[in-house]
């Protein structure tokens, strides 16, 4: 079999799973040239990140939630009202009336506990009392909306002045000390991005040699070399903008870890397993000796906490807490989801596809926005690239 | 014989890896009852989507000319309109609508742009006198049987004017009453001119009812044969490629008088649907035996079972459970199967098997721990299990990745026994395990059942055809709703009693 052919089929084979980073790239290459550049430039790109960041982690969660075949349409809320509380929570009494001066590293797990607490709410109300989850997460929607002008009431927008919990939405992580070398460069960022081309490479090796070792297939060794290229060309390419503006920003890397742990839990874990088969045939997961009441706490529960995360991201990026945060998050998580090719049905979906997704989504928003798009034609482009990226997911499911 | 009204020729057809269908040919005369028979995967569910245009033109090689003409079918409708009409495998109606509204289905009789009901309930009623269905055409789907959730499929099928009627395994899940009801109907259709090709795993109903049998092997045609010519003997040789001369394998074990399992004074109470469903029910179960449980479809087998592993529909329970002498209560069948309790579903698709994974995750499923380290799957090891549980049942499939969904329905029963003997159980309850399974097969089957019982396993059997209960199980209980109405040796066990013993 020729190069070409091996590479074809490959393609072939994975298309569902490469349209969508194809995807990305066309979207942001039609971008870089109707905006002559600006859309690729380092400033743009980190400004992306972070916007994406707190719909990102959102995204994660609700990659689950529909894996199970549930809904939560609460999250955009609780997101909004955690970020409020935790906003509350670091305020100085003197300036807002029921603040409670924490210190930055108390009001973060706090928050999340908080997340998690309100996740195990929805999911008592679906594994326990069998509600159905649009309605459970509609009647969290409401609450949590209401719940939020509530703790705002008296004082409208709450400003955070709390430096290091702003530094979580618009922070940089710190440079090594300059040693002449490289100078305009974040070194560390550089590193950072070369230890994980590395990483890659060694973790890519060492499966294909443990594949080999139990006889099965592996990708043909061209294939195999031009797939390695190409994902460290893109890592490199990221890094490369990155370190040339302030570097890697602390969203970046809440965003990446959390991407790296629930992707390694989905995929590699019994309990990822689990849920896909939750998904796939619940009372087959039932019977199989699974306790699809158990993962639905969990999942739900894990909901809840990444709406905490996404409320502290979201509340620090603004640095302030507003009376309408969260509005309209949840259906950019949900939207991000089947961008990134989740099934609706049930059983199928990746991690790692949400996350483009979001990024797709967020692409089209700050395009436009360079490009200088009204606000109403950008609905109307990301309804269409939705239901185009359902389309052919759809499709292409079919012939597999 | 009659001019044919169906010809098939020269049919190819390939799915990625497989080649299901190659160069097949099949003639079906006027009015006959034509019978497909073949192992799992020879390709007779294939064959029979192509025909109603499941498989659109095009997707397939070769021709499909009906009543003379070639036919182009490039949809189930373009078929249905041509006069052919498919039942599946599975029941395809509607639990939640009425007898009349799942008739009309599709093709609702209208009155401008309104359903007539009346109509539609008259008709529907005439059409049930036609399959000898005496029901309020009212009557919720749910309500019935599946013999005559069956009848109901039928008469959906006359109602559009059928002049081709394809059963894919009718009877695979009908007891021996509704089976012999469908077997007369097909008479009865045959004698109003209807033509019927029938797919069937039971030899003995397709040797009664056949006037031809097309026998398929690995998608080819390997025989036609007259109902004159036909012997069961003859038409497992062709199917299976060699002679099997006795289907049940010879009991040279004795199981030991150690009970593993014991069920005493046990009931049950459904919540939903508002009554009890088991009665006072005591048996037991002894090391390196197979015990078989007789009784008629809906005589509450199944939710013994279940209630024993696990209780998953939440039964209200009473009664007293062992295992190894020691007192259990389950609550979730988690706790049955740490115990070392297996139970083979009989509904493989409903809640068997995750359709839209593939065979290795299907296998590891029930004990991804065994794999795993540190709740971390190791995939590699994974696939090695696959691999071994794919040869050793010899499950016919392209690689152990291929969707379940894309395996014949016996081969998916297959991977059902897989996943639970990687469990590694000491007790294995099979609920219907030869369901749609072919002779080949089957043989396997008990003879992987016998070599369990040697290692010291102890199987129940639950199955509605007596002559593998029969031939099988060292004893025989028989159940009667829910209530256990007998129980027999392998000596005393005869067709006659076990059915005395279950119809009364
Ligand atoms: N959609 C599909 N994709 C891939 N392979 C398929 C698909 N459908 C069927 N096959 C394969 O084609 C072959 C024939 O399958 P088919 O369902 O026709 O068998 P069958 O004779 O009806 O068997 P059974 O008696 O078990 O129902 C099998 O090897 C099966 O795995
Ligand atoms: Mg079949």
């Amino acid at each position: 079999m020729t190069f070409f052919d091996s590479a074809k089929k490959v393609l072939q084979q994975n298309i569902r799973e490469y349209g969508m980073y194809i995807a990305l790239f066309v979207i942001m290459a039609i971008f870089t040239i109707t905006t002559k550049g600006t859309f690729i430039s380092s400033r743009n790109i980190v400004n992306l990140i972070n916007q994406t960041g707190y719909i990102a982690v959102l995204a994660v969660g609700m990659t689950l939630i529909i894996i199970i075949r549930q809904i939560d349409l609460s999250v955009g809320f609780l997101a909004g009202f955690l970020g409020a509380i935790a906003a509350i929570a670091m305020a100085d009494p003197k300036v807002i009336s029921n603040g409670l001066n924490l210190p930055v590293y108390a009001v973060i797990p706090l928050t999340l506990s908080l997340g998690i607490m309100a996740g195990l709410v929805t999911g008592f109300l679906v594994a326990q009392m069998k509600i159905p989850s649009f309605v459970a997460s509609l009647a969290g929607w409401l609450i949590y909306r209401g719940a939020i002008l509530v703790v705002t009431e008296s004082t409208g927008t709450i400003i955070v002045a709390n430096s290091a919990f702003n530094a979580i939405g618009n922070g940089f992580i710190p440079d090594i000390p300059d040693i002449g070398i490289l100078p305009g460069v974040h070194k560390l960022t550089l590193l950072l991005g070369v230890l994980a081309v590395i990483l890659l490479i060694v973790n890519e090796f060492n499966n294909r040699r443990k594949k080999q070792s139990y006889n099965f297939e592996v990708l043909p060794v061209e294939i195999f070399s031009l797939k390695l290229i190409f994902l460290a060309a893109i890592i490199g390419g990221i890094t490369w903008i990155l370190a040339g503006y302030q570097g890697l920003s602390w969203t970046a890397v809440i965003v990446l870890l959390v991407t790296l742990i629930y992707n390694f839990v989905m995929s590699q874990t019994v309990l990822g397993r689990h849920i896909y088969a939750i998904g796939g045939n619940p009372d087959a997961a039932e019977l199989s000796g699974i306790s699809v009441k158990k993962l639905v706490y969990v999942v739900f529960g894990s909901m809840g906490m990444l709406s905490a995360l996404s409320g502290i991201l979201f509340t620090s990026r603004l640095q302030s807490a507003t009376t309408t945060a969260g509005t309209l998050f949840e259906l950019d998580a949900i939207a991000a989801a089947y961008v990134g090719g989740v099934s609706a049905a049930g059983g199928v979906g990746k991690v790692v596809g949400s996350i483009i997704g979001a990024l797709v989504m967020t692409s089209l928003t700050s395009g436009m926005n360079l490009m200088g798009i009204g606000i109403s034609y950008q609905y109307i482009v990301r309804g269409a690239v939705l239901a185009a990226a359902v389309i052919f997911d759809v499709t292409t499911r079919g012939k597999n | 014989m009659n001019a044919p009204i169906l010809e098939m020729k020269n049919i190819t057809k390939e799915f990625p890896g497989v080649k299901a269908l190659s160069d097949v040919s099949f003639q079906v005369a006027k009015g006959e009852i034509h019978c497909l028979v073949g192992e799992n995967g020879a390709g007779k569910s294939t064959l029979m989507k192509i025909l109603s245009g499941v498989y659109p033109q095009g997707n397939y090689n070769g021709d499909v000319i009906f009543n003379g003409h070639v036919q182009k079918f490039s949809s189930i409708s373009d078929s249905e309109k041509a006069g052919i009409a498919i039942i599946y495998q599975e029941l395809a109606l509607i639990p939640e609508m009425t007898v009349y509204e799942n008739i009309f289905l599709g093709h609702e009789i209208k009155n401008g742009l309104l359903i007539d009901w009346n109509e539609t309930i008259k008709q529907a009623g005439e059409i049930l006198k036609k399959v000898n269905l005496d029901i309020n055409p009212a009557t919720k789907v749910r309500n019935l049987g599946v013999g005559k959730q069956q009848l109901v499929e039928i008469a959906k099928a006359l109602s559009k004017d059928v002049k081709l009627l394809i059963l894919d395994e009718p009877t695979s899940s009908l007891n021996e009453t509704d089976s012999e009801n469908l077997l007369a109907l097909l008479r009865d259709l045959k004698h109003q001119g209807v033509t019927s090709i029938m797919i069937s795993h039971k030899l003995k109903e397709v040797i009664e009812i056949a006037d031809t049998i097309t026998v398929l092997r690995d998608g080819q045609t390997v025989a036609t044969l007259s109902k004159d010519e036909v012997t069961e003997h003859k038409l497992i040789k062709h199917m299976v490629g060699r002679e099997i001369n006795n289907i049940y394998p010879k009991r040279e074990h004795k199981p030991s008088q150690e009970i593993v399992l014991e069920v005493r004074n046990w009931n049950a109470y459904h919540p939903t649907l508002g009554r009890a469903i088991l009665k006072d029910v005591s048996f037991n179960l002894k090391k390196g035996e197979i015990i078989g449980f007789a009784g008629l479809i809906g005589s509450g087998r199944t939710e013994l079972a279940l209630s024993i592993f696990g209780n998953p529909d939440g039964y209200r329970l009473s009664g007293e459970l062992f295992v190894n002498g020691n007192k259990k209560q389950f609550h979730h069948p988690q706790d049955a199967i740490k115990t070392g309790i297996a139970y083979v579903t009989e509904d493989r698709k409903g809640d068997g098997l995750i359709l839209i994974q593939d065979v290795k995750q299907n296998i590891t499923l029930a004990n991804l721990h065994k794999i795993s380290q540190r709740g971390v799957v190791n995939n590699n090891a994974e696939i090695q299990v696959a691999n071994q549980y794919k040869t050793n049942l010899n499950i016919k499939t392209p690689s152990v990745e291929q969707k379940v969904s894309n395996l014949s329905g016996g081969n998916q029963q297959k991977v059902c026994l897989g996943k639970w003997l990687f469990v590694g159980p000491d007790i294995l309850i099979l609920d219907e395990p030869t369901r749609g399974i072919d002779v080949g097969a089957k043989y396997e089957i008990y003879t992987i059942m016998k070599d369990l019982v040697k290692q010291g396993m102890s199987i129940i059997m639950i199955s509605s055809e007596l002559p593998e209960v029969l031939g099988m199980s060292d004893r025989v209980y028989i159940v009667s709703a829910g209530k256990i109405a007998g129980e027999l040796t392998a000596e005393e066990a005869t067709q006659e009693k076990v059915m005395r013993l279950a119809t009364n």
